[in-house]
C-alpha cells in the first residue's frame, strides 16, 4: 500500500512537471494547459485551485455547510485564515470570502465552508439553495492574518458572534488535534439556540474535553445557555475572570466586535486580542472636489473621475475588475497604479504618486490616475 | 440622393433611440444561456482540435483530421476569439473569457487586433483613410480611393490576402503601405512595432510548423501539411466571410468628413449602410462566427453574437419604418458581388456620383458619444 502511495504520487509529480513545462505550453497556445485539461476533467488545472463540492449539510435554519475537495493545487491553511470563493450564478461568476471550518489537520484534505444565509444576501443564498454536489467552484489560497500563530499561546479565549463562529471553530478544532493542554475558552454569541451553528459538536467536545469550557450566549431570554443578553464588561468578568491572561481570537457582527475590543483597548491589552471582520461599517466617500480623469491604460478607456472608488468608476466604464469584498478586506481587487496619488476611504490617507499596488475598492483618485487594467 | 442626407436629424435620433433600446434590453438579459453556449462552443472546438491533431498524425485519418483541425481553427477564431475580444461575455466575469485576457489561435497578437478592429473598424466603419478594412492598405475597395497603378493588380492580390489572411491581419496595424509606397513611416518605426508581432507568429509557427510534425515521428510532413491545409482553410473561410460583410457592390462608404460631430444615431446608420448580411442554416451562423449578421454585428458589438439571429427581425422592422436599406442576400450572391466589386475597381474609375458622402447638419443638442466598440 505504501509502495503503491509512493509510486502514485512520483506519478503525479512527473504528469504535474510535464503540464508545466515549455512543450506543453508551445503545444497549447495560446489556451494554456488548464482549457484543455478541462475537456476530461473541471477540476483538473494546472494553476488554479478548483474543488468540488461533495456535501452540503444544512445544520441551521439559514446556514449551509459545504465540503469541498480541493485539487492539488491547494497549499493548505492556517487555522482562522479565509478564501476567496467563486461561484456563478446565472452566468456571473461571484466571489465572496470564506473561512474554513475544519481543523488544518483534516486527514481526508476536505475542506469545510459554512456560511449564513442572509436575507437579502446574493451569494450566501444562493450557496444555501442552489449548490449540490458535483458543482465545481474556484478557490483562491488560503489568505488572512487572523490565524493562530505557529507558537500555539497556551491560554486561548475564542470569542465569535453568529456566521462568525468559522474561523475560531477551525482554530478549536486544530487545537484539540494537536492535542493542545491548555486551556481553552469557546465564547459564543447568538440570537437563539436553534440559530447555533455547530451546537452539538460543541457541546459535545466540551463534555470530552476537560480544558475546553463552553459558553453560549443568547440574545433571546430562553434556556440553555450559559449566558443571556449582548457582551458587556461585566459579563466577560463573571465568565471568564481570567481573560487578561488569555490570547484572544475575534470574529462577529460589527457592534459585537466594537464592544469587544473597546474592553481589550481600555485594558491596554489591544495585542493580545486578534480579529477578523467580515464586514465593517458601510464606506463613507465624500465626492465632492473630484477632480481629473481616470485612465485605465490596458483597455484603453478612459473616465472623468467622479469622486467615487477606483473599482466603482471601472465598472461605470464597462469594465469587470475582479473584487470580491468591495471594503477593502479580501484584496481581490488589488492592480497596478502606474501613475497618481489615490486616497484610502478607510484611513483617509494618501498614496504614493508612483506605481504601486492598490486595493481599488478601497481607493479614490486624487487627480488624475492610471491604472493597469 | 443618398438615404443619409434624406433622413432629418428627428430620425436619427429615434433611429438611435430604438435601437439603443434593442440593446438595452439583452444586456439586461444576458446570463445562463449566453455562458453555456459558448462554453459549450468552446467545448466542441477543443474537441475539435484535438481530435484533429491526432487524426493528422494517422495517415488514413488524414483529410478528417484536416477538416477537424481547420474546423477548430474557425470555431477558435470566428465564435470565439473574435466575439470573446469584443468583450462579449466580460459580463461572466470570467478571466478566461475576458476581453482584456483572451487571446486566439491567430498570427494577430490580440492587443493590435483590438486596436485595428475593435477600435479603428468597429468606430470608423467604412470610413475611408480611417477604417483600414477598407482593402488592407492593399486593395482598391472604394470608388472614392484615389486609383493607383498599383491597383491593376487588384484580383490576384485578393487572392493572396485570403490565403496568408492571419499573416496580413497580423501585420495590418503596422501599416506597411506607409513604409512601402507612402515613405510616411520609418525602417526602424517598423522594426520596433514589428517585434511584439512576430514574438506571437514565431510561437504560432513552431506550434503548428515545427513542434507538432516533430512530435508526428516518421508522419512529420503529412502532419506539416495537414497544418497547412487547415491554416489556409482557416484564412480563406475568415477572409471571405469579412469581405462579405462590408464589400458587396451596394454597401457604402464614407468620406472622412461624415464622422465630425457625428451622432448617435447617424453613427447607427452609418453601421448599417455599411454592412451586409448573408443567409444560412444554424451551422453557417456558427462557424462564421455569426458575422453572417454582419449588421446587427456592428450596431452590437458588443452582445454576444449568438444573440444576433434573435434580434434580426426587430432590425429589420426598424430600417422598414424608417427606410433603411437592409443588405442581405446569399452567401454566393454576396461573394460574387464582392468580386465583381474588386474587379472594377481595379481600373480607374468614377465616382459614383451621389452615395452618401455627406452628412447634414447637426442637431447640436445631442452631445457626442464614445461609439460602443471603443
Ligand atoms: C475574511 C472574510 C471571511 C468570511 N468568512 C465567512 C464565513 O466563514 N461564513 C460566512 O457566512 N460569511 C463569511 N464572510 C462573509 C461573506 O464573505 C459574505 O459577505 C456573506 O456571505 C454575504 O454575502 P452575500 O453575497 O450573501 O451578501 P451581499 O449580496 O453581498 O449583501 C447583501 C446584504 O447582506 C448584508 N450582509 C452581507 N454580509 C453580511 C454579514 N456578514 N453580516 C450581516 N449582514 C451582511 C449586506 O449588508 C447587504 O445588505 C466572510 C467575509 C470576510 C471578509
Ligand atoms: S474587493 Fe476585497 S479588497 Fe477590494
Amino acid at each position: 500500500m505504501n509502495t503503491a502511495t509512493t509510486s502514485n504520487s512520483f506519478l503525479k509529480s512527473g504528469v504535474r512537471r510535464l503540464l508545466s513545462s515549455r512543450l506543453a505550453e508551445t503545444l497549447t497556445t495560446p489556451h494554456g494547459v488548464d482549457r484543455y485539461l478541462e475537456l476530461f476533467n473541471p477540476t483538473w488545472s494546472v494553476h488554479e485551485v478548483r474543488a468540488e463540492i461533495v456535501a452540503v449539510k444544512h445544520g441551521t435554519a439559514d446556514s449551509v455547510t459545504l465540503t469541498l475537495r480541493p485539487n492539488g493545487n491547494w497549499q493548505g491553511f492556517r487555522a482562522g485564515q479565509f478564501v476567496r470563493l467563486t461561484v456563478e450564478i446565472n452566468g456571473v461568476r461571484r466571489m465572496r470570502c470564506y473561512s474554513p471550518a475544519n481543523s488544518v489537520h483534516a486527514a481526508d484534505g476536505l475542506i469545510e465552508l459554512t456560511a449564513k444565509a442572509h436575507a437579502g444576501g446574493f451569494v450566501s443564498r444562493h450557496l444555501k439553495t442552489a449548490l449540490t454536489a458535483g458543482t465545481v467552484v474556484t478557490l483562491s489560497q488560503a489568505d488572512g492574518v487572523f490565524a493562530l500563530p505557529e507558537q500555539r499561546p497556551d491560554r486561548v479565549l475564542l470569542i465569535s458572534g453568529g456566521s462568525g463562529i468559522t474561523p475560531v471553530m477551525s482554530m478549536l478544532r486544530t487545537l484539540l488535534d494537536e492535542k493542545h493542554a491548555g486551556r481553552i475558552t469557546f465564547l459564543h454569541y447568538c440570537n437563539t439556540a436553534l440559530d447555533m451553528i455547530y451546537a452539538n459538536e460543541l457541546a459535545l467536545i466540551a463534555a470530552q474535553h476537560a480544558n475546553v469550557e463552553l459558553i453560549r450566549c443568547y440574545a433571546q431570554p430562553e434556556q440553555g445557555g450559559e449566558l443571556q443578553g449582548f457582551f458587556s464588561r461585566e459579563q466577560l468578568l463573571a465568565a471568564v475572570p481570567d481573560y487578561r491572561e488569555a490570547t484572544a481570537f475575534l470574529c462577529g457582527p460589527p457592534a459585537m466586535m466594537q464592544a469587544v475590543e473597546k474592553v481589550w483597548s481600555e485594558d491596554g491589552l489591544s495585542e493580545r486580542l486578534h480579529l477578523e471582520r467580515f464586514t465593517v461599517a458601510p464606506l463613507v466617500i465624500d465626492s465632492g472636489g473630484a477632480e481629473g480623469e481616470v485612465r485605465f491604460a490596458r483597455s484603453e478607456r478612459l473616465a472623468v473621475n467622479s469622486g467615487a472608488t477606483l473599482l466603482d468608476q471601472a465598472e461605470a466604464a464597462g469594465l469587470r475588475p475582479e473584487s470580491g469584498c468591495r471594503m477593502g478586506i479580501c484584496k481581490a481587487c488589488t492592480c497596478r497604479k502606474t501613475n497618481g496619488v489615490v486616497r484610502d476611504v478607510r484611513t483617509g490617507e494618501l498614496s504614493e504618486a508612483g506605481e504601486q499596488e492598490i486595493q481599488i475598492c478601497v481607493s479614490v483618485p486624487v487627480g488624475t490616475v492610471t491604472l493597469d487594467i | 440622393m443618398g438615404i443619409f442626407q434624406k433622413l432629418t436629424p428627428e430620425q436619427f435620433q429615434a433611429i438611435g433611440t430604438e435601437l439603443d433600446a434593442i440593446r438595452n434590453r439583452v444586456l439586461a438579459d444576458l446570463g445562463e444561456r449566453d455562458a453555456q453556449y459558448i462554453r459549450g462552443i468552446i467545448r466542441r472546438q477543443r474537441q475539435l482540435e484535438v481530435a484533429g491533431r491526432v487524426m493528422l498524425m494517422i495517415p488514413p485519418a488524414w483529410p478528417l483530421g484536416v477538416a477537424a483541425l481547420g474546423a477548430s481553427k474557425i470555431l477558435d477564431n470566428m465564435e470565439i476569439g473574435h466575439n470573446v475580444m469584443h468583450g462579449q461575455y466580460d459580463f461572466m466575469g470570467d478571466p478566461a473569457l475576458n476581453s482584456q485576457k483572451f487571446d486566439w489561435d491567430s498570427a494577430d497578437t490580440a492587443k493590435n487586433w483590438k486596436q485595428t478592429h475593435n477600435y479603428e473598424h468597429h468606430t470608423y466603419t467604412n470610413v475611408l483613410n480611417r477604417d483600414h478594412d477598407i482593402g488592407y492598405g492593399l486593395l482598391r475597395m472604394s470608388e472614392e480611393q484615389k486609383w493607383e497603378p498599383r491597383f491593376l493588380a487588384n484580383l490576384p492580390l485578393t487572392v493572396i490576402l485570403h490565403t496568408f489572411f492571419q499573416h496580413f491581419v497580423a501585420v495590418q496595424n503596422l501599416k506597411l503601405e506607409d513604409y512601402l509606397i507612402y515613405k510616411t513611416k520609418t525602417g526602424e518605426q517598423l522594426k520596433e512595432e514589428f517585434k511584439p508581432v512576430w514574438k506571437k507568429m514565431r510561437k504560432h509557427l513552431a506550434k503548428d510548423y515545427v513542434v507538432f510534425p516533430l512530435l508526428g515521428g516518421p508522419m512529420a510532413p503529412l502532419v506539416f501539411a495537414g497544418n497547412v491545409a487547415a491554416n489556409l482553410a482557416r484564412n480563406v473561410w475568415a477572409c471571405a466571410v469579412i469581405f462579405n460583410g462590408h464589400f458587396p457592390e451596394d454597401v457604402e462608404q464614407f468620406p472622412e468628413s461624415v464622422i465630425k460631430d457625428e451622432t448617435r444615431g447617424q453613427w447607427y446608420v452609418r453601421q448599417l449602410l455599411g454592412s451586409a448580411n448573408f443567409h444560412g442554416g444554424r451551422l453557417m451562423h456558427i462557424m462564421s462566427g455569426n458575422l453572417s449578421f454582419q449588421i446587427e454585428h456592428h450596431l452590437f458589438p458588443d452582445l454576444p453574437a449568438h444573440r444576433y439571429a434573435e434580434i434580426s427581425p426587430e432590425v429589420q422592422a426598424i430600417c422598414k419604418k424608417h427606410g433603411l436599406p437592409y443588405n442581405t442576400g446569399s452567401f454566393f450572391q454576396q461573394t460574387l458581388s464582392t468580386w465583381k466589386r474588386i474587379a472594377k475597381l481595379s481600373l480607374p474609375g468614377r465616382r459614383k456620383p451621389g452615395n452618401g458622402a455627406t452628412v447634414p447638419a447637426n442637431d447640436a443638442e445631442q452631445p457626442r458619444e464614445l461609439p460602443l466598440a471603443a
